[in-house]
């Protein structure tokens, strides 16, 4: 017989199906006992003036385990997820060595069954990431491996990219790209435009994105595969999509918290910290990134969650690894810098990302008895100063050092047990 | 001001102070002993990660004439060789007890990052593509000696301006000081955004020559030709260059300008380089007194330029 442990009480509900008022009683089970007014449980959780969400899912998180764990590991960045009011993040391929195995699958997976997030992994499309040889991708499907990417990289073999399209198109898995012409973008270090051009930093064009992005709307069209598009910057790569949309084809797409929020002209104090990769770009691309988020072209906010430790982002800006933290403040910004309704704002963190990334049935799901209790409790009132020291990401290069920010988490559940607890890490 | 970083920075009066304050360390420099005791005391470290001969002997010279101390990292023998990073080597060299510290870098931006990390002046002595501030000083000097100002001037900037930080640095001075810039090269060697400078743009040298006065040849790097950026350095001369005959087109009381180290015979005809209109020479030569000035200006406490200097002088007749 299951248990009521606790009952988190006095919140506004926030799901798929709308806003309302209402306790949420978790079982020892970690599922939903009962949702409705004035239950009680062994343990209160308060949640008054706070937003009672589904859990939030980060299709985009680099957690450096295996390879670096001196910028991050599989736990601290779940840790870090935990903090941000996540319940499922997807840990990206570009680790030492790739995950392009079931080995290495299955180690991460292994790593992520401990932590205090759902740590799901995707698998690279090629070996080694290196873009000449398919990776074993039904052997990882079979793992349950369901999004394949190449992401700090896009496959530049045009043929290959085919084949992997059409090999994916049987195994029910999600084809992303990391969209980037290597050839014209070589060398650049930040957007390519007035900025780079007066600070003499080589730059990455725009079309350097949207040649990708052109070019996988023709093989998908040509092979009928799906495919998701990472991390889109620019509003020429939005614009395609929502084309490709209205044109019934089979995409998706997300954009970073940091692509709506930060331009190019951040790089002027030559601070590695906002070195990131697809570059910070224009105030035109971010209003456009901000209109495809609003009106459905963009399916979800991702974080791309890249820690780097200091000593890497104390190099010159050129030498400077790109990518920048995510997983900590994203809600905030999203409450803070996009201006849409609050059930508008938690779709694209939680079940827009959960539906992409095939994790409905415990991630993003509507807040009823029976569902699990993968939930996110925050105050989307509470103003803070993101300060670097204070998070638990194991790195500390948030290009957001200082800022004040809208909506803080109070308590993240997962599978019931609250993993963030009044702001404060229970594990 | 506290450190010299770039010409962006600074104010027309800034400049302008500068230049003025150069007069004074031009006329010590040809004093029987070129030397005063205005930063006597005060440590100059010479942090250079890409090699320079001129640059670097000139901010020593200019240092050992104000009496500094001078020390001169060498990257290639160091530590850094070992691994360490910028910012490491930077802390022990502050830990040292330095005052000034004048840095070229192949990365665009190292100065401002020197600053966050050290209390000590920083001089930028050319950062990547970004900015050379006293090259562009001691090149507006140089015009100003010969015509007294750049208001009103027309000069033209010709070469390869996108991977140049003396073109950057130029372009800010000159147009700060009044005069007008047309920058002249292949589309392939100018920024991407050259919409972003003061500056008028043109493909065709022959065509820009006869308005202007004073023309300033960049420095054809070799290496530009495996990008894809030319076809060939030919090409380059027999379009670009200033040839014999294109020489002919400019106004006789023209300025030939070059940053140097010259490639002759790829930007500019080897005689041009000699002749009377060709300050080439005069632009190194103040390069030290600018130098002096900028160091003075950051270091010195502006009162022991006189005084003490005469003392000097007196004693050693």
């Amino acid at each position: 017989m299951t248990a009521p442990t606790l009952v988190i009480k006095g919140g506004r509900l926030v799901d798929a199906t709308g806003v309302r008022t209402g306790d949420v009683v978790v079982g020892d089970d970690g599922s939903i006992l009962a949702v409705g007014p004035d239950l009680d449980a062994p343990r209160v959780l308060d949640a008054r003036g706070c937003v009672v969400s589904p859990g939030f899912v980060d299709v985009h998180t680099h957690l450096r385990e295996p390879g670096k764990e001196e910028a991050e590991t599989i736990e601290t960045g779940a840790r870090g997820a935990a903090a941000g009011g996540y319940t499922c993040i997807l840990a990206m391929p570009n680790t030492t060595p790739a995950i392009d195995s079931a080995g290495v699958a299955r180690e991460v997976l292994e790593l992520g069954r401990k932590a205090p997030c759902d740590v799901r992994t995707s698998a690279a499309i090629t070996v080694g990431r290196a873009g000449e040889q398919l990776a074993p991708m039904a052997e990882l499907a079979a793992l349950g491996v369901r999004f394949f990417t190449d992401d700090g990289t896009g496959v530049q073999d045009t043929r290959l990219m085919r084949r992997a399209m059409e090999y994916a198109s049987a195994l029910d898995v999600v084809l992303a790209q990391h969209c980037e012409d290597d050839a014209l973008a070589a060398g650049g270090h930040m957007h390519e435009g007035e900025w780079s051009s007066r600070l003499g930093i080589a730059g990455q064009p725009a079309e350097a994105e949207e040649l990708m992005v052109m070019r996988d709307i023709a093989l998908a069209r040509l092979t009928r595969a799906r495919i998701h598009f990472q991390h889109l910057s620019t509003d020429g790569s939005v614009a395609m999509v929502r084309a490709a949309k209205a044109g019934g084809m089979a995409v998706s797409c997300e954009a970073t918290t940091h692509h709506f929020t930060l331009t190019d002209e951040r790089c002027s104090t030559y601070d590695p910290v906002f070195k990131v990769n697809p570059p910070l770009r224009t105030a035109a691309d971010v209003a456009a990134v901000r209109s495809g988020l609003a009106d459905g072209t963009i399916d979800c906010i991702a974080t791309d969650h890249a820690p780097h430790t200091p000593d890497t982002k104390e190099q010159p800006f050129d030498e400077a690894p790109p990518g920048m933290l995510g997983l900590e403040t994203a809600l905030a910004l999203a409450l803070t810098e996009l201006d849409l309704a609050i059930e508008e704002v938690v779709g694209l963190l939680s079940w827009r990302p959960a539906q992409l990334l095939g994790v409905a049935d415990r991630h993003g799901g509507p807040i009823i008895e029976g569902r699990r209790a993968n939930l996110c409790v925050f105050d989307p009132e509470q103003e803070w100063t993101v300060d670097p020291s204070t998070m638990h990401s194991r790195s500390r290069n948030t290009p957001y050092a200082g800022r004040r920010v809208r909506g803080r988490v109070r308590h993240t559940l997962l599978e019931g047990e609250p993993v963030f607890l009044d702001g404060e890490a229970t594990r | 001001m506290t450190d010299l970083l770039s010409i962006t920075d600074l104010e027309r009066g800034d400049i302008e102070r500068l230049l003025d304050l150069t007069d004074r360390f031009a006329e010590i420099s040809t004093r029987q002993i070129p030397k005063v005791p205005a930063l006597r005391g005060k440590t100059v470290v010479s942090l250079f990660y890409e090699d320079s001969t001129r640059t670097r002997l000139s901010f020593e010279t200019a240092a050992k004439r104000l009496s500094a101390d001078t020390m001169n990292f060498s990257v290639s023998t160091s530590s850094v060789k070992k691994g360490e990073s910028l910012r490491d080597t930077a802390q022990t060299i502050e830990a040292m007890g330095i005052d000034c510290v004048i840095v070229r870098h192949k990365s665009s931006g190292v100065p401002w990052q020197l600053t966050r990390w050290v209390d000590a002046s920083v001089v930028n002595a050319g950062d990547g593509w970004h900015e050379h501030p006293t090259q562009a000083l001691l090149d507006c000097y140089t015009i100003r000696q010969q015509r007294g100002s750049l208001d009103g001037m027309h000069i033209a900037i010709v070469g390869d301006v996108k991977h140049s930080r003396v073109a950057r640095s130029d372009i800010w001075a000159f147009t700060k000081l009044g005069a007008t810039v047309t920058v002249v090269a292949p589309p392939t060697l100018l920024p991407p955004a050259v919409g972003a400078y003061p500056v008028q743009v043109s493909h065709d040298i022959e065509s820009v020559l006869p308005t202007v006065d004073a023309v300033y040849l960049l420095r054809m790097q070799r290496e530009r030709m495996t990008e894809a950026l030319l076809p060939s350095l030919r090409e380059y001369t027999a379009t670009y260059g200033l040839t014999r005959r294109r020489a002919e087109l400019l106004r006789d009381d023209a300025l030939v300008m070059h940053p140097g180290p010259i490639n002759r015979g790829v930007e500019i005809d080897p005689d041009i380089a000699d002749e009377q209109r060709s300050v080439i020479v005069d632009q190194v030569r103040n390069g030290v007194s600018v130098r002096m000035a900028v160091l003075f200006l950051l270091l010195g406490s502006g009162t022991e330029l006189h005084t003490p200097t005469d003392a000097l002088q007196e004693a050693s007749a």
